[in-house]
């Protein structure tokens, strides 16, 4: 029951912006002080789960992401829907998580000691080298320009540097506005550059969803189902992608961007990628899923969380008189592999209700844009004042808003940028945490075999759109039009 | 009751929960008449993190205050974020706040306009403590042989890991190499204790200082060994935290000739327009809360120095405190350029 209630209460969560999970799991920690820590952990848990299913849900209808990491969904969710296909689009989904989220438990049941032993090789070095490659895997392989990709990515960058400085201490380009010490919220951003921006391209477009007219057949599920199968490699390389970013601690977010970047790049349908393409839902949902509940891992066993909810249920465990760490397995059977229990059973009661709800969700389409887009732009401007109740944040949210309306416009791609504002800074303090290590030495990647071998990978992904273009001269010329 | 006076604010009703508790009218006259905001001036999962929802837990489940507590973390610009809202919301007795050593540290290294005087004391709930860590497999006998290892190498060849950039960590890792001569540790900054603790068992540094609680769950899982604590005196905890080994038995940095001391406050302030009434309720509701076994158990997981203060002793430790902090950091040429 509580979990069924948990779960429930968490795909509400993912599907307000902002409210993400670990907010969600903060506001109820308290509730569960009474009861034992096992139940609570499960209930708590279930709403983790929920809040990853429903975060894809808003993804597909309205190009809205509701939690960081479903921004990779939106990709070729929204265009499904879009096509009249947002129920095939959910349902692949949420089955996808679900596949994802099985394989990390089962990783997590049969090699918990192991993969701890490993994550704890990760220095800076190979948090840069995990870093890099994720940028990487992303350059150019927008359907536009490499280029255009590079500036976008660039302009995040710059985005990402704003707030305090880790390493040295210092403030930068805050301009003395209180309100920049922080930073730019990444969910402000993600919700003003999709959400608002896509508000504004529809009311250009005759103030209707496209897609809205579809036919809504009850076979769905088996429909969808029917074409997973082909989609094996997908499924396995995102899978691992989004267990080892979950284990490292890289999290969920940057797992599906990865999934979903290697996914157009090593997939047969990788052109059609961003124009609706149900394997373009898959790739992320999947990578993301393995993240978020690989995530769980480090928590227990090492003491770190690998998610901001995995930090705040970590606060948890602690009033239950729980010590994370490498004796929780030892000290504390009945409740990590209760835990466990419930990581099965709640994907799996997840997965039935949220299939269940199919039709109604994409049934939300058929209301006419004037009622619903009021709507969005409220709950999007909740979703950025309670990032961090500020008002401030709003204001940025519409700004972000008519920034993501011109960069569609004119033909660059949102997604660098969300992954350098997202990830930009941790890669800046990794890279400068390996510096100084090194004192300066660049080799420090290559020092053994493990930041090594991901580093020459990320470099010679980097490099391919640039060899392709040698190798064709028409894409030569372009390179130097753009120039 | 007095609370008349405080209606200021409409937004009481939107909190009418928990009538059910008895009004505890004996205690003080004031009463919170809407949520109580408890600003932690970090990120989650850190060490005052941890406190502050362990408190919010305490309170709610022994319903020592009728209106519930709300714990927000406003962790931006090294915590500026969160003492800024408590200078600017002067006039709101229902914001309350944890501190830790960035309540000093941020102001002087950043040159954001904010002092502890912007803000009214409560009371200090006890000092968090710091120790020496290095990873098991590098068996260093004691806190000499580590330091000696370190004089003994080139300069910068070891690495101390620590969190934050011009903050205790970094100030105490100053205060170390003082003592060194010549030789430097190269600090690493991550962005949190348990990130910090993780990395010295992977060997990427060889060296932290974390406060207890961040480490204890390595240290019994025999992956760190803590070489000596940063106090004038060994902790008062007796009870085995491994197999072998109590908080009690860690040396001082005194006995192993590092002649390095610092603690960290956890203490508790609200705005300053708060009225001594209001001041009263805060410290009466913490006594309750340390007065519960919960608290007792919580202090001793995380080897806390026990000392409780308020009024006037508070102010004048407030004003020492900052005072050190000043020196330390102007010695270690951490001062903001407008400072």
């Amino acid at each position: 029951m509580l979990m069924v209630l948990g779960i429930v209460l968490g795909v509400v969560i993912g599907v307000l912006p902002g409210l993400g999970g670990a907010n969600g799991v903060a506001i109820l920690l308290p509730l569960t002080f009474s009861m034992d820590p096992t139940s609570a952990i499960i209930m708590l848990t279930s709403i983790y789960w929920g809040a990853l299913f429903g975060g894809a849900i808003t993804s597909i209808l309205f190009n809205i992401p509701g939690e960081p990491w479903s921004v990779a969904t939106t990709f070729d969710g929204h265009p499904m829907a879009q096509r009249g296909k947002a129920d095939e689009a959910l349902v692949g989904a949420f089955t996808s998580s679900f596949v994802g989220a099985i394989f990390a438990v089962i990783l997590i049941t049969f090699l918990a000691p192991v993969i701890a032993k490993f994550a704890l090789r990760f220095g800076p070095a190979e948090f840069f080298a995990v870093q890099f490659l994720t940028f990487a895997s992303f350059l150019g392989m927008g359907r536009g320009s490499a280029f255009k990709t590079l500036a976008s990515m660039c302009l995040g960058f710059a985005l990402a540097s704003v707030g305090l400085d880790g390493v040295t201490g210092t403030l930068r380009l805050t301009f003395g506005y209180d309100e920049l010490l922080n930073g730019f919220k990444f969910l402000v951003a993600v919700i003003g550059l999709f959400g608002i921006g896509e508000i504004l391209s529809s009311m250009e477009e005759g103030l209707s969803f496209r897609g809205a007219a579809a036919k809504l057949k009850m076979d769905a599920v088996i429909r969808t189902w029917r074409q997973l199968p082909k989609m094996g490699f997908t499924f396995l390389r995102s899978c691992i992608v989004g267990a080892w970013m979950g284990i490292t601690p890289g999290g969920a977010t940057p797992a599906s961007f990865m999934g979903y970047g290697l996914a157009k790049r090593f997939s047969k349908n990788g052109r059609n990628f961003g124009k609706g393409e149900l394997e373009g839902v898959v790739a992320p949902e999947t990578a993301a899923h393995a993240a978020g509940t690989a995530a769980m891992l480090p928590m227990l066993t090492l003491g770190i969380p690998g998610s901001p909810t995995a930090a705040v249920l970590l606060g948890g465990l602690l009033i239950w008189g729980l010590q994370p760490g490498p004796l929780l397995f030892v000290e504390q059977k009945e409740f990590v592999w209760g835990l466990i229990a419930s990581m099965y059973m709640g994907n799996l009661v997840g997965l039935v209700i949220v299939l269940t709800c199919v039709p109604l969700f994409a049934a939300i389409l058929r209301v006419p844009f004037s009622i619903v887009a009021p709507a969005i732009v409220v709950v999007c401007a909740i979703g950025a004042y309670t990032v961090n109740n500020s008002m401030f944040d709003v204001w940025m949210m519409l700004v972000f808003g008519v920034m993501g309306y011109f960069f569609t416009k004119l033909g660059y791609p949102l997604p660098p940028l969300v992954l350098a504002l997202v990830l930009g800074d941790q890669a800046e303090s990794s890279f400068r945490q390996a510096m100084l290590s090194s004192q300066g030495d660049v080799t420090i990647f290559w020092h053994n075999w493990l930041s090594g071998s991901i580093m020459t990978l990320g470099v010679i992904l980097a490099l391919w759109p640039l060899v392709s273009m040698l190798f064709n001269k028409k894409g030569d010329d372009a390179a130097r039009a753009a120039a | 009751m007095l609370t008349n006076t405080l209606k200021k604010t409409a937004l009481a009703l939107a909190a009418g929960v928990a009538v059910l508790a008895a009004p505890v009218a004996a205690m003080a006259a004031w009463e919170p008449t809407k949520p109580v905001t408890f600003i932690i001036p970090a990120g989650t999962g850190g060490g005052a993190d941890q406190m502050a929802r362990f408190i919010q837990g305490v309170i709610q489940k022994n319903n020592l205050m009728e209106k519930p507590v709300v714990v927000l973390n406003k962790g931006g610009g090294a915590g500026a974020e969160g003492f800024l809202e408590m200078k600017s919301s002067a006039r709101d007795p229902h914001k309350i706040i944890i501190t830790l050593s960035n309540l000093f540290t941020t102001p002087l290294g950043t040159g954001t306009p904010f002092s502890y005087k912007d803000m009214r004391p409560v009371a200090m709930l006890a000092l968090d403590q710091f120790i020496l860590w290095t990873n098991v497999e590098k068996n260093y006998a004691d806190a000499k042989a580590y330091i000696d290892a370190v004089k003994a190498a080139p300069d910068r060849q070891f690495k101390m890991g620590g969190t934050g950039s011009k903050q205790e960590d970094q100030i105490i890792t100053a205060a170390i190499e003082k003592q060194l001569g010549d030789k430097h540790f190269t600090y690493l900054p991550f962005d949190g204790g348990g990130k910090v603790a993780v990395q010295l068992v992977g060997g990427h540094v060889d060296s932290s200082v974390n406060n207890p609680i961040e480490a204890v769950a390595q240290w019994r899982g025999k992956q760190l060994k803590p070489l000596c604590i940063f106090d004038a005196k060994r902790s008062t905890y007796t009870d085995k935290v491994t197999d072998d080994m109590a908080w009690s038995d860690i040396p001082t940095c005194h006995e192993a000739g590092l002649d390095v001391e610092y603690q960290m406050l956890r203490g508790i302030f609200t705005t300053s327009g708060a009225t001594d009434e209001q001041v009263a309720f805060y410290v009466d509701l913490f006594k309750k809360v340390m007065a519960t076994e919960d608290w007792k158990e919580f202090m001793k997981k995380g080897a806390f120095n026990q000392t409780f203060m308020t009024g006037p002793e508070f102010d004048k430790w407030l004003a020492a405190t900052e005072a050190k902090h000043k020196e330390l950091m102007q010695g270690a040429g951490f001062l903001a350029a407008s400072q």
